[in-house]
Parts: structure tokens; sequence; C-alpha cells
């Protein structure tokens, strides 16, 4: 799962040029985790933790849950699975539009040689 | 983009590939088997654009297409669909550099996109490079989630009642 999402990470994450959201979401992509254990691992303190969470909450691209007292963070799948999906369909549209270009371009070029040659004839 | 290609074997068929750079940002390349000036005539001739830009299977069909390529010129492209109403994609050209670069704005809304296509010839091909950029990340987001205007032609609106079809026609065979 983590190895599909990768390549959508570095396209969707290219505004977010900090390191450390860029670690917690891989980090997500391994196992879901609390905001405490994010803090551990980056070595922030957890009202720094918090800020880069919310940043990535609000794009989406993160999930959180609090059960007690503990918040749990996970990776926002169904966002990304949503634009890859679109991603995909636009793909197919393009794709079929420059399969019929071709052709025009195919033809555009046997005319100009027909042409050369009866210039040159 | 580089990295996307390596290790993927050489296909006869040119591939295209389309991401989404940033927040505001969609790349489509795809590279054509012949130079530039003939590929920018495809793109610049309203008789030529007719015939590739609503192709069959996709279900579009051009009902009318007028392109005065232009510094200031305008475009307008009608399209119907077997399941919704007719729609148009118009605006305005804002750059033209012949054989080598189109610039068009998308007018249907505040959030349509500033369109800038190069073509780059090398070794007799063309590469072409569309690069749309939106307002705002949410004009984006907006087109991606198909809300207001998915895609020209209505394409995000299709499958949206497509989607609904499939639930209606679930529902009466488990009756």
């Amino acid at each position: 799962m983590v190895q599909c999402i990768r390549p959508r990470f570095d396209a969707s994450f290219a505004a977010l040029s900090d390191a450390t959201r860029r670690g917690v979401l891989e980090q997500l992509g391994r196992a879901d985790a609390s905001i405490t254990e994010l803090a551990e691992k980056f070595h922030m303190t957890l009202t720094g933790m918090k800020k880069h969470v919310g940043v990535l909450e609000q794009a989406g691209l993160v999930t959180t849950q609090k059960v007690g007292r503990v918040r749990t963070c996970k990776l926002g799948l169904r966002k990304l699975t949503e634009e890859a999906a679109w991603i995909e369909r636009y793909h197919q549209l393009w794709d079929a539009r420059f399969d019929e270009l071709d052709k025009v371009v195919e033809e555009l070029k046997r005319k100009e040689q027909v042409d050369e040659r009866k210039k040159r004839g | 983009m580089n990295a996307r290609r390596e290790g993927e074997p050489t296909p006869m068929k040119n591939r295209t590939t389309v991401e989404r750079k940033s927040e505001r940002e969609l790349v489509i390349t795809r590279t054509f088997n012949g130079p530039a000036r003939i590929v920018f005539e495809a793109w610049t001739k309203p008789e030529l654009l007719k015939r590739w830009w609503a192709p069959k299977s996709t279900g579009l069909s051009l009902l009318s297409c007028e392109a005065d390529v232009r510094v200031g010129g305008s475009y307008r492209f009608e399209f119907g669909h077997e399941t919704s109403k007719p729609m148009a994609f118009f605006g305005r050209y804002i750059e033209v550099i012949p054989h080598s670069r189109l610039v068009w704005t998308n007018d249907e809304s505040d959030d349509g996109a500033v369109t800038t296509v190069t073509f780059e010839e090398k070794g007799g091909k063309t590469l072409l490079v569309m690069h749309e950029l939106y307002p705002s990340k949410e004009a984006l987001d907006g087109a991606i989630a198909g809300m207001e205007h998915g895609m020209e032609g209505g394409m995000g609106e299709t499958f949206a009642q497509l989607d609904e079809l499939l639930i209606t026609l679930g529902a009466s065979a488990s009756l």
C-alpha cells in the first residue's frame, strides 16, 4: 500500500517543503501513531507536532481521531485515492485525444511530403 | 519526471503523462512523431482541432469549434454528451508564438485555469507539455472533486450521474 502511495506523495507534497511533515507522512504510511509518539520520534514538543499535524490535516493528507486522551493520526487515504482516480480519468481523456492527434499529425506529414514532391516534380 | 520513466520498457506507443505538480498545477506531456510546426498546426486550425478534441471513446461529441488563434482572439468549443446537457468550453488566447508556445485562459468561471502549451522539437519529434495553472488550490481541488467545472465536457458530472444510475440499478435488481 505504501509503495503505491509514495509516488503520489511526491506530486501532492511539492507544496509541502517541510522535511518534518514529509517524515510524519512516511511514518504514518508505516503505522498509525499518536501525536505524542510522533513528537517523540521527531524530537519535538507536543505543541510543535500538533501544528505540523494540523497543517497536514487541513491539506486532507492526514486524519486524526481522539479516543480518550489520545489523538491518533492516520494517512488521509480517501482524498489521495479520489485524486488518483480523477487523474486517471483525465489521463484517459488526454490519451484518447492524443491518439487521434497522432493520426492528424501523420496525415499532415504525408500531405507535406506529397506537396514537396509535387513542387520538385 | 525522469525518475518516473526509469526502469520502464521503451513503449512503441507514445506515452501520455498527467501529474499534479503542486497545489495549483497540472502537467500533461506527450511526444508526437512529427515536427513542431505540424503539431502546432493541429492545435491552431479549428478544422483540425475538431478531429481530435472529442474522441469517440469518451462519448463526447463536438457540436461546434471556433478558435481564433492570435493574441486576444477567443475560442469556444461546445460539447454534447450522451447523458448530460451540452457544455461550452471558452476563453481567450493570451500568447501565441508559432510552432512553439500557446497560452490561453479559461473563462467559464473564476476558477478556470490558465493553460500553457509548449512544443519542443527534437530529432523530428515534438515533445508537448501542457501546463494548467489554477488560480488557487481550492480551484484545482474543486475541479478534481467535480463539484463545479470538473472537466470540460462535463466528464466529472457524467461520472457522478453514472454512479447514481448504478446505485439505482443495484437497488432495483435487489428487489
